[in-house]
């Protein structure tokens, strides 16, 4: 049996039903190398062992855990919680670190109410000071930062999808292959499953460095083409106010915001959008904000680092073409 | 079949929200409290199913301080058949293990075959607890749930993640959290606020509930808060016909343009 360092922090990464790692696996495995020994834990369809061990040995994990489940084609979550306990169980960690996704909360949840951990949900950093490791949290829409800790035992942690862009260097891991007993509770039956095929070329909007969002003010879908083309010239991703969504003009998938994807680009241009505080709430910790609109008294004018009164459509593509002339 | 929705009290997102900083809870005092949108149409499924299975009762249920009956009202004026606030100065800043505990054992107290919540909260946002009260209560738990389809003895729908989506279904008992995909709460008229003052309305303390505060127990604390400055605006004009080509120049001076990845 592996003997696995005191400072482990054990990762549960994010794998698709089709058995592929998730690409938060990588800022998860990167955080946690920042405040002890990544130990990652995979649970995935048999078969695929090895293909996981040697890609998240890459990432930077010094241990991999792989638990194959042949149940996880029809169990929501129970295959995941089971294996973070039995692997929690052989590891010992300092800090269990998960990626706030969806699924990822979930299987944390409920292996902090299972394991009595303390949660720290919606991390956006980690750190360690000398009584151990500290989350670090964005609150009311990034107004505030709060640390938190254990008081006892493990803390279990969910990092927040794009908060953070440490990566670790490749590891030699040592793999070890999870048995893991089912706890027999009670968990929903998957039915069918669906995965959304992303068609674009542009970065995936958590996580962009560079976001160009559309609002109301863009009028309708197809102008939403005015959008993507800055999107393009800049190399970035493509987001949406809650009023362009609510219109219809795009998939509530690119909302950005307090209900949303919370956002924090090097570089954020809103497009017709007012700036209502669910909005600013979620992109208010970019680095540098441009906002076009023609309404002067437009909120997000408060926030803007550079602000234009004027019709998107004359200075969306005059702006374009001079980002294009530009890079020649 | 007896229905418990969770309700949450919190700081109109519409208004200011700030933190104390000395105990890093929320200034009651400083904000607009009212429900959390989203626990109102969780409200929402629940009456929808109510509207045509007479016999369901739904109970709503919140932990919070003394503002909280107020707030649960509304609820009662929406159409609830009752309401269950548990209050007790033990809570003031309690984390999300003993926020959990807590809502689990009033859950029992009630009694249940579904559990409805909002997926997350607009102040925490942390979107962990109905998760962690299905564990509690070691029942099926759905999560994110895009429609709801509840008969007798199951609860099912399509439950969207970031990368995709699933089609669920669970034995009841249940704990459900659900999406604002789903439809706007009704509005209550004023028949419904005059009933809601007669309807019943329980107060439960730790005691209670059973539970004792052990200080040496798992929990999350708060260590550091701290307000980041607040962000100003900076150069603004008007577009007179060269608009695009100083945001570019902007962009340039700012080294903000990159090549296509």
């Amino acid at each position: 049996m592996t003997a696995y360092p005191a400072n482990s922090v054990l990762v549960l990464v994010d794998v698709s039903p089709a058995g592929q790692l998730r690409s938060s696996a990588a800022e998860v495995i990167g955080a946690a190398s920042t405040v002890g020994t990544p130990v990652a834990l995979a649970v995935a369809a048999p078969g695929n062992a090895d293909r996981l061990s040697a890609e998240l040995a890459a990432l930077g994990a010094g241990y991999v855990m792989i638990s194959e489940s042949a149940e996880l084609d029809t169990a929501v979550v129970s295959p995941l919680v089971d294996a973070l306990s039995a692997a929690a169980a052989a590891v010992s960690p300092e800090a269990v670190l998960v990626s706030n996704s969806i699924q990822g909360r979930d299987a944390a949840a409920r292996f902090a109410a299972r394991s009595g951990s303390s949660l720290a949900a919606d991390a956006v950093g980690v750190s360690r000071d000398e009584e151990g490791v500290v989350a670090h949290h964005s609150v009311y829409g990034g107004a505030y930062s709060v640390d938190s800790a254990a008081a006892a035992g493990t803390l279990v942690i969910t990092l927040r999808q794009g908060s953070s862009s440490v990566r670790a260097a490749a590891q030699d891991a040592e793999t070890e292959l999870l048995a893991v007993a089912a706890s027999g509770a009670p968990d929903a039956l998957i039915n069918s499953y669906e995965e959304t095929i992303v068609a674009s070329s542009r970065p995936e909007l958590r996580g962009a460095e560079v976001v160009v969002s559309g609002g109301r003010g863009v009028g309708s879908g197809e102008n939403f083409a005015l959008v993507e083309s800055l999107a393009d010239a800049l190399g970035g991703a493509v987001g949406a106010s809650r009023a362009a969504v609510d219109a219809g003009y795009v998939a509530q998938t690119l909302q950005v915001g307090q209900t949303g994807v919370t956002v924090a680009p090097q570089l954020y241009i809103a497009l017709g959008i007012s700036g209502a505080i669910q909005h600013r709430a979620g992109m208010q910790t970019a680095k540098t904000i441009i906002a076009i609109n023609k309404d002067a008294d437009a909120p997000i004018f408060e926030i803007a680092d550079f602000g234009v009164v004027g019709d998107l459509f004359t200075v969306v593509p005059q702006l374009v073409k001079a980002i294009e002339s530009k890079r020649g | 079949m007896k229905i418990v929705v969770l309700m949450k009290e919190v700081p109109d997102t519409w208004g200011d929200r700030t933190l104390d900083l000395e105990t890093g809870l929320l200034n009651r005092a400083g904000s607009d409290l009212v429900l959390d949108e989203i626990t109102e149409r969780a409200l929402e499924v629940a009456l929808t199913h109510r509207d045509s299975n007479p016999g369901t009762e739904v109970v709503l249920l919140a932990v919070g301080p003394a503002t909280v009956p107020n707030s649960l009202r509304k609820g009662l004026a929406m159409g609830a058949d009752r309401a269950v606030h548990v209050h007790d100065d033990a809570l003031l800043g309690a984390d999300l293990t003993l926020t959990a505990e807590t809502l689990a054992a009033a859950i029992r107290h009630i009694g249940f075959d579904l559990v409805v919540a909002g997926n997350l909260s607009t102040d925490g946002g942390g979107g962990v607890l109905p998760s962690m009260l299905a564990e509690l209560l070691g029942v099926a738990g759905i999560s994110s749930l895009s429609t709801v389809e509840i008969t007798d003895s199951t609860v099912a729908g399509r439950r969207n993640i970031e990368s995709g989506a699933f089609e669920v279904s669970a034995a009841l008992p249940a704990v459900i959290s659900i999406t604002e995909a789903l439809p706007d709460a009704r509005f209550s008229n004023f028949k419904g606020i005059m009933a809601a003052k007669k309807k019943p309305f329980e107060t439960l303390s730790l005691a209670d509930l059973g539970i004792t505060v052990d200080e040496n127990a798992g929990r999350s604390i708060i260590i550091a808060v701290a307000q980041r400055p607040a962000r100003t605006a900076g150069i603004r004009i008007e577009d007179d016909g060269d608009a695009g080509q100083q945001i570019a120049d902007f962009l340039i001076q700012n080294q903000l343009i990159k090549g296509r990845s």
